[in-house]
């Protein structure tokens, strides 16, 4: 019997380097009231949002913890280090962002990219943005790119800030949307107005560096009518032992017309429980396209959700997911049709190997008031081993007879004639499985932009070898 | 002329059953050989033990090719010295084109990387003689692709990697009689640049454009009769009742 060898481990010799923290900076572990009123203190809060946050509090409190999906009994809440206090001011010049914190986005290569290829970059370190700049002419179309913080504290935004903040996504969602209410810091708050086209994305980068820490960052995207904007975010955290948290919330106001499209890239390092909240709310003839990739953390529960809620709006998805040795990654989409024409499609891959276990959950609400809409599911499993497990659920509420629903679900395995075929091409064993799953997940890597397409292709240990050594 | 290719009492299984028992070959360079035989007569397990698939296991007996002792070499190592086969159902890999694919391999091969614009030039060239659209190129490697075009696209890669030996599995089993023409030349092609054939096939279509050297007739596991091109008029005119009834 020939020895059998798989495809590569994601290298994470880039992003598992780390930062030693002043442990003055943290707050106390865990979520009281007095950590709340000091968070609030320190973000110089307004008094509604301290009110919001104390509210979220008291539903975090009675809100049972989720019993569905991945288990997250290694997660222990309070003992969870909820804000680390920046030492400096956010900056808007790369020079001024302090030394480590500076080399940690280098080595992520964040400047690199803001250079090469995007209109503007946020940074966030721990619990706040360390670096925040637009380009001059993207700032000069009106588009607003700042942290959720500043907006909140500007005449200019402070009204449009209460009036979105938490709306799409309340805190009685669920449990970990409470927490994200109370305790949230930093994100980003993004305005484009009417009839402004962004050629070029804006880009947020997140790094949890401390050690059993949290992350709440919070991202709302406002698109006005006939706009459009590409958004990029990426996430990484180096490995700890203790269990990491993940509670961002991220909600997108996509107006008549608009288009939005959103991409992440998630490479949480696999101690980190990753339970975060997508939502966009699409008008009359808009358009959301989410492109997401999760290839990272221990536990993650991630459904972006679309509600279509103008005639003719359209959302797309296309997701991988790929979950390798103990991780268990619950990953889906939901749809909502709530006005007639409307359209959805769905697209996504997911991988398992040695033992991961992969979980796409769909799920498609057409409401009566959605006559002549159309969705189109379609998702793929590909399992690498005989001990890696790939299950699929998808459920539709289909609530009138005047649409259009289909649905396909294929889950498979590499079979060893598809190697030899490779093989006997002279590719390796490795390469070949390596070429399968990088074909595999082809769909998705052309969605995304070229230098997040080779970073995809790296994570999944895919980058084809030039030559032979 | 040197033994290119050594086969030697080889015995192979496909889990319990043994299917080949003691088959002994030899291909010098440079020539082409023809293995003939029933459905079912072990020829398609010949040459695909030859290449080394997982499939099958040795249970007796070596193969040298080129002078080495290739018997318990992985696949992609065969490939490496010069082995190559062409599938009789090739396997069809969605989001990988056949140019990056066949770019990949060449690199695997011959240990260097080409330039993209030389490549895709010598890419083009061999398209346009096997008759294909420039824009197979681009298409996902045997995804939709007819019979037909399959196994042109497997002549294609055989080609472009320029075996040293190159071993043809039915190649011509469901090609109409213009497709066989195109493999013909590819073959041709090939065999002009120096190239050594193994062909494997229970008709004879494909052979009367090409000047065999030697045929060998495969039975129930066994090599049951061997001579020159003259063997296969005769097989073609007597079946090969004769030879399954020999023990």
């Amino acid at each position: 019997m020939k020895e059998k060898t798989q495809v590569a481990d994601v290298d994470r010799s880039r992003y598992d380097f780390r930062y030693a923290e002043n442990e003055g900076d943290f707050l106390d572990s865990g979520i009281t009231p007095d950590i709340i009123f000091e968070i609030s203190e320190e973000k110089n809060d307004p008094d509604w949002m301290r009110e919001f946050r104390l509210k979220s509090l008291e539903i975090y409190n009675r809100t049972p913890m989720v019993n569905w999906g991945p288990d997250t009994e290694g997660l222990d809440v309070d003992r969870i280090v909820t804000y680390i206090r920046q030492k400096n001011r956010m900056n808007t010049d790369w020079n001024d962002v302090p030394e480590d914190i500076k080399e940690t986005f280098e080595k992520l290569g964040i400047p690199q990219a803001e250079r090469e290829s995007l209109a503007g970059v946020g940074a966030q370190y721990d619990s706040e943005l360390v670096y925040h700049n637009v380009r001059k002419e993207v700032a000069e179309s009106g588009v607003v790119y700042t942290d959720l913080e500043s907006a909140m504290h500007d005449p200019k935004y402070a009204g449009l800030i209460k009036s979105h903040f938490m709306k799409l996504v309340p805190p009685t969602d669920h449990k970990f949307a409470a927490l994200h209410g109370a305790v949230w810091s930093g994100g980003s708050f993004v305005y484009v107005p009417k009839n402004v086209h962004l050629d070029i994305p804006l880009q947020s980068y997140f790094r949890l560096n401390a050690k059993g820490a949290g992350q709440f960052e919070h991202t709302l995207i406002i698109l006005e009518e006939g706009s459009y904007l590409h958004f990029i975010e990426g996430c990484s955290a180096p490995k700890y032992f203790e269990a990491a948290l993940h509670a961002g919330c991220v909600e997108l106001y996509v107006g008549k017309g608009a288009k939005l499209r959103y991409s992440t890239i998630e490479n949480w390092s696999k101690n980190m429980y990753n339970l975060n909240t997508k939502r966009a709310l699409v008008q009359e003839n808009g358009q959301i396209e989410w492109v997401s990739g999760s290839f990272g953390s221990h536990v993650s529960y991630l459904y972006p959700m679309s509600i279509l809620n103008g005639r003719g709006a359209r959302a797309e998805f296309t997701g991988i997911t790929f979950a390798g040795e103990g991780q268990n990654l619950d990953t889906g989409a939901k749809i909502v049709h709530n006005a007639p024409d409307t359209s959805s499609y769905m697209s996504t891959k997911s991988i398992s190997k040695s033992g991961g276990v992969s979980t796409f959950r769909s799920a498609v609400v057409v409401n009566e008031n959605a006559a002549g809409s159309k969705s189109s599911v379609n998702c793929e499993s590909l399992m690498l081993d005989s001990i890696s497990r790939s299950d699929t659920v998808p459920v539709m509420d289909i609530r009138t007879e005047k649409c259009d629903i289909g649905h396909e679900a294929k889950i498979g395995r590499i079979s060893d004639e598809t190697v030899f075929y490779l093989m006997s091409r002279g590719l390796s064993e490795e390469q070949a499985r390596a070429m399968i799953v990088r074909g595999f997940a082809d769909n998705v890597s052309k969605e995304l932009p070229l230098e997040y397409a080779v970073e995809m292709n790296n994570l999944i240990g895919l980058e084809m070898q030039g030559s032979i050594g | 002329m040197s033994q290119l290719l050594r086969i030697e009492n080889l015995s192979a299984a496909a889990e319990d059953k043994e299917l080949l028992h003691g088959v002994s070959l030899t291909v010098p360079e440079g020539e082409t050989h023809v293995v003939m035989g029933h459905n079912g007569a072990g020829k398609s397990t010949l040459g695909a033990v030859i290449m080394g698939s997982p499939e099958y296991r040795v249970t007796g007996g070596s193969i040298f090719f080129a002078g080495e002792d290739i018997t318990s070499l992985p696949a992609d190592k065969r490939a490496r010295l010069g082995l190559f086969l062409s599938f009789q159902s090739p396997i069809e890999i969605p989001g990988i084109t056949v140019s990056e694919f066949l770019r990949n391999a060449l690199e695997q091969i011959t240990g260097k990387r080409m330039k993209l614009w030389d490549f895709k030039k010598k890419l083009a060239a061999a398209m346009e003689l096997l008759d294909m659209d420039k824009s197979y190129a681009e298409r996902d490697l045997n995804v939709g692709f007819s019979g037909g075009e399959k196994k042109k696209a497997e002549i294609l890669q055989l080609l472009i990697l320029r075996p040293r030996l190159a071993i043809l599995d039915e190649t011509d089993s469901g090609l109409d009689v213009d497709a066989v023409k195109t493999v013909s030349k590819g073959i041709a092609e090939y065999l002009k640049n120096g190239g050594s054939l193994l062909i494997i096939t229970h008709n004879t279509r494909l052979l009367e454009s090409i000047k065999v050297d030697r045929t060998h007739i495969i039975s129930d596991g066994r090599i049951a009769a061997e001579g020159d091109a003259s063997l296969i008029d005769e097989v073609i005119e007597n079946g090969f009742e004769k030879y399954t009834d020999r023990e």
